[in-house]
């Protein structure tokens, strides 16, 4: 991971960005047709997340932007502070952030999914 | 005769001024010494095409030697004499008191720059990092072993880089840029528009050793497009197009 390319991660930085854009877009649409109160009600919110299609468009925002955000916070700290340990410490420190939120995220849709709630 | 008198007419119509002053704030500052920067003060008279660098000259001339200020070659081509005028950094030799339309003029030493003494700030960042990213001509041949024996360029091909070659490595790009505030790694504007002028040069080979060294954590996408490099330099290099020029090569839009 800390052998990746800046150019590799930055590239991804920015596709993810413009894959959320996206998906985001579409994830907005789909909540314009209840209203907020309505969209936020525990039927409803079951219901999403048992439609699988848009369950999984969730999941792969959830994906695209732990991404790009858990990067992005790796740039500022890179920025902020430098020296060896600290910089190793903030590249895996997100990583391994980035993957506990994804995983985090996941547990709810598949938990929904496997009738667990 | 008609002629010199128009000529004597026109110096009898706008007679030299008489000379202003100008309140001459000097930021006086040792590391070996003093915890913090103090300001003196100084009243120095100007005319229409005085210096700021003039003006500090005359302080030490006539007030106090002891203030700190490098400076060679007094026409904005040595690129020592950078620092902040008036909070914006600045050639002093290159801003004259007028333009500046105000009765107090500051003078600090460069941001991002390691203070030596007052107004002399240490330039040893900006000459390795310029030095990193091979500021020459990379190729096998030279123009000695050559058949050709010159490398031809046509006006096309030198006006991909010429912008860029004007650089005096004065610093104020570098003492401009928000990264380079926080950033103590990373490479900065100078050198990366630098990167830019021999990556752009048709008669350069070394263009993936170049993009290889900007393209590491605290390379070339510590940039984000503040764009206070261009807005400062005095020679009109444009550091930030150079670098977005740069991220084409790097992200597959240019070859
Ligand atoms: C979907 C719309 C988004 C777009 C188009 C987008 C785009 C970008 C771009 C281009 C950068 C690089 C900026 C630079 O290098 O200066 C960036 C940085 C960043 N993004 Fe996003 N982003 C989006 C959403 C998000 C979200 C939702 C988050 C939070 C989870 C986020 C967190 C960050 C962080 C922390 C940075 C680093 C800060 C910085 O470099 O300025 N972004 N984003
Ligand atoms: S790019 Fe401009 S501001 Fe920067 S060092 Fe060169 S001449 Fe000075
Ligand atoms: S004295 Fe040489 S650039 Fe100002």
């Amino acid at each position: 991971m800390s052998k990746m390319r800046e150019s590799v991660i930055m590239k991804i930085h920015y596709g993810t960005a413009l894959a959320a854009v996206a998906l985001v877009a579409v994830h907005i649409l789909m909540r314009l047709t209840l209203n907020f109160a309505e969209s936020l009600e525990y039927e409803n919110v079951i219901a999403n997340y048992q439609f699988i299609p848009y369950a999984g468009m969730l999941e792969i925002i959830l994906i695209l932007l732990s991404i790009h955000g858990f990067n992005g916070l790796r740039v500022i700290l890179l920025e902020l502070k430098q020296g060896k340990v600290y910089e190793k410490a903030v590249s895996y420190g997100c990583v391994a952030a980035m993957v506990g939120l994804i995983a985090y995220g996941s547990r709810t849709i598949l938990m929904v999914n496997m009738g667990m709630v | 005769m008609a002629q010199v008198s128009s000529i004597a007419e026109e110096q009898a119509s706008t007679p030299l001024s008489p000379s202003k002053s100008v309140t001459l704030r000097i930021a006086r500052f040792n590391p070996e010494h003093d915890s913090e920067r103090k300001f003196m003060e100084f009243t120095i008279p100007y005319k229409k095409w005085t210096t700021v660098l003039d003006i500090i000259l005359e302080v030490k001339k006539y007030f106090d030697h002891s203030v700190a200020v490098r400076y060679s070659c007094r026409q904005a081509t040595c690129g020592s004499c950078g620092m902040k005028i008036n909070g914006k950094p600045m050639l002093a030799c290159f801003t004259k008191i007028t333009e500046l339309d105000s009765d107090v003029i500051t003078v600090e030493p460069m941001n991002n720059f390691p203070i030596i003494r007052d107004l002399a700030v240490r330039f040893e960042r900006l000459f390795e990092s310029h030095h990193k990213i091979k500021p020459y001509l990379i190729r096998d041949d030279s123009e000695i072993t050559s058949n050709e024996k010159e490398f031809l360029q046509s006006p096309k091909e030198v006006e991909q880089y010429i912008q860029f070659a004007n650089c005096i490595k004065c610093g104020l790009c570098n003492s401009a840029c928000p990264t380079m505030a926080t950033d103590s790694s990373f490479v900065g504007p100078q050198a990366l528009a630098q990167a830019y002028r021999y990556v752009a040069d048709s008669r350069d080979k070394g263009k993936n050793s170049r993009l290889k060294i900007i393209d590491e954590s605290h390379g070339i996408w510590r940039c984000h497009f503040a764009g206070s490099c261009s807005q400062v330099c005095p020679k009109g290099v444009d550091p930030a197009m150079g670098i977005q020029l740069l991220r084409g090569y790097l992200l597959g839009f240019r070859s």
